[in-house]
């Protein structure tokens, strides 16, 4: 009788949340897979042709798809280097005996909130009118001129933004870092003489090694996945110079309706960053046991 | 000579910040202004203070029904999902048996898949439950909500059952000796004890189900029910051109946020970081 019940209670509380979960996720996720072997415009009403492993075939030749990954690997470099250097250098600002270092940290962690959006709105008017504005005032036109109608700057303007959105964020998961370190080996190591770099780099440097993974693939996931920034801001454009491939899926899918291809692309996708984070999970496991 | 050095550091400090919130500061001083002015000089302070533009931008963008439809949608999809999720939680984790194991592995695991990779057929399951089932599932804040209690249970399950796992049961078993059943077990025991990580949980589905725009973008196609994010969107593809009144508009959508922050820094800086460390 009471096991009856208890099965009951069990069911009770947590049926509701696996059915919503089934429907939106699982259930997708594998019609998905589905999807990605045929052939489909979209509408209801017209067919559905099994195409096998066409769309596959056809994405690794497909010039567009492959630049825009290529556009996505070379922004996520550059971006989670910058990302995490800036992170970790208002980090120590913060942490540093400033008087005003709480005003610091709730200034740079602003963006983070905003949203990608809205932000990449903000900058497209920044690096469209006011950079030109910028640039007539004082004649360094060779800086200042609208970034986002040349590939290579708007490019540039991509990670901007990202960095901008970003740093403060990681700069709040390298505080956490900071702040866990023992003083009492800082307080050691200055006894024994260690000076400002010294006990900056052989010191401190390895003691945040944990919150400098995770910020690490925090920051890869995020920027491969990037969506809204792309969207507000260059919207891919010029040319799809700066189409990321998230934004690549979305427009195969619903601008040009091939349901079947993009969701192929969709499959890819998911499968690289299913392998980034596989990576990420077994370098944490391998410094937790270190550690 | 220390004393030096640390002025020098702490002036460099200052200008670092001015120059991050730069953009904050040319949205602000742009939305006062009118056209021409504009154009003058984007980097002046605006010559009057003028709330014109405000209210222009208001109105064209839906403010106020586009503020109560994301306040609605964040509110209710959060409460359902701590409601639903914690209550998961213990029991997966009270009651320790394969399916338990086998779902959480399974909550944790999809926690990897990207949006855009079950985006397409989440909206035709989604259609087929409209048409078949006659269930209102596109097109209303409802349906969004139910999507985002999907998409948030994950990482909602994950978070409360970390912390769950470190609470002992000796409190739960003494009230269920007592005669409370499991329901006020939970509510009246175990949820209370919950509150950092459901502080956490709040803040990180606050940030994303506020600022979110893909799935709104394809799930509310109706003008009257558009978030935030969507009216901004909107707004912009027919008013690019008119960069004053973008600039109010943005400011508009600014403020709600700046203001939650203030209000709420130091749970949101200690919520984000929690969350950051924990996935």
């Amino acid at each position: 009788m009471k096991k009856i019940r208890d099965k009951a209670w069990y069911a009770l509380f947590v049926s509701p949340l696996i059915f919503v979960f089934t429907t939106v996720v699982i259930i997708p996720f594998i019609i998905g897979i589905g999807y990605s072997f045929i052939s489909w415009d979209g509408m209801p009403l017209n067919e559905k042709t099994f195409v096998g492993f066409d769309n596959y075939i056809r994405l690794f030749v497909d010039k567009r798809f492959m630049t825009s990954a290529g556009h996505t690997v070379l922004f996520t470099i550059f971006a989670v280097l910058l990302i995490n250097v800036l992170g970790l250098f208002f980090a120590l600002l913060v942490t540093s005996k400033l008087k005003a270092r709480n005003a610091v940290r709730t200034m740079l962690f602003m963006p983070y909130l905003i949203g990608g959006l809205i932000l990449g709105y903000i900058w497209k008017f920044i690096f469209t009118d006011v950079f030109k504005s910028i640039g007539e005032l004082t004649g360094w036109t060779k800086v200042f001129f609208s970034w986002l109608l040349d590939p290579q700057y708007a490019l540039a303007a991509m990670i901007v933004v990202t960095t901008w959105q970003m740093a403060g964020y990681i700069m709040i998961i390298y505080i956490n870092g900071i702040q866990a370190m023992p003083e009492d080996i800082i307080e050691a190591g200055k006894v024994d003489g260690a000076g400002f770099w010294q006990t900056l780099f052989r010191i401190k440097f390895p003691l945040i090694m944990p919150s400098f993974t995770i910020s690490l693939f925090l920051t890869l996931s995020n920027c491969f996945k990037i969506f809204d920034v792309n969207f507000s801001l260059t919207g891919g454009g010029p040319n799809n110079a700066t189409e990321m491939m998230a934004m690549n899926i979305y427009n195969e899918i619903f601008s040009l309706s091939n349901y079947g291809y993009g969701q192929a692309k969709a499959i890819i996708f998911f499968i690289a960053v299913a392998i980034i984070t596989l990576i990420q999970v077994s370098i944490t496991k391998k410094r937790e046991v270190e550690m | 000579m220390k004393k030096v050095i640390m002025i020098i550091v702490e002036m460099i400090t200052v200008v670092i910040c001015l120059c991050y919130l730069f953009p904050i500061y040319i949205v602000l001083v742009n939305s006062f202004k009118n056209r021409q002015e504009l154009y003058e000089n984007m980097l002046a302070l605006p010559q009057k203070f003028s709330f014109d533009y405000f209210t222009k931008a208001m109105s064209k963008m839906n403010f106020t029904r586009a503020f109560t439809n994301s306040f609605i949608v964040t509110v209710v999809s959060i409460a359902i999902i701590i409601v639903l999720a914690s209550m998961t939680a213990w029991m997966f984790v009270r009651m320790n048996n394969q399916f338990s194991k086998f779902m959480f592995m399974v909550f944790v695991a999809t926690m990897i898949i990207p949006f855009q990779t079950i985006m397409m057929p989440l909206m035709q399951v989604m259609g087929w439950a409209r048409d078949t089932l006659h269930l209102p599932m596109l097109n209303t804040l409802g349906g969004l909500i139910y999507m985002n209690v999907g998409f948030g249970a994950s990482m909602a399950v994950f978070l409360f059952h970390g912390f769950i796992k470190s609470i002992p049961i000796s409190l739960e078993e003494a009230a269920t000796i007592d005669g409370c059943n499991k329901f006020k077990v939970f509510w009246k025991i175990v949820f209370p004890i919950l509150k950092p990580t459901t502080a956490t949980v709040i803040i990180l589905d606050v940030i994303w189900i506020w600022n979110d725009y893909l799935l709104p973008s394809l799930v509310l196609s109706g003008k009257e029910l558009r978030t935030i994010p969507l009216s901004t969107a909107s707004f912009f593809g027919q008013f690019t051109i008119e960069w004053n009144l973008a600039m109010s508009g943005l400011m508009l959508t600014i403020i709600p946020v700046i203001v939650f922050y203030l209000a709420a820094q130091k749970y949101i800086v200690k919520g984000v970081a929690a969350g950051a460390v924990k996935q």
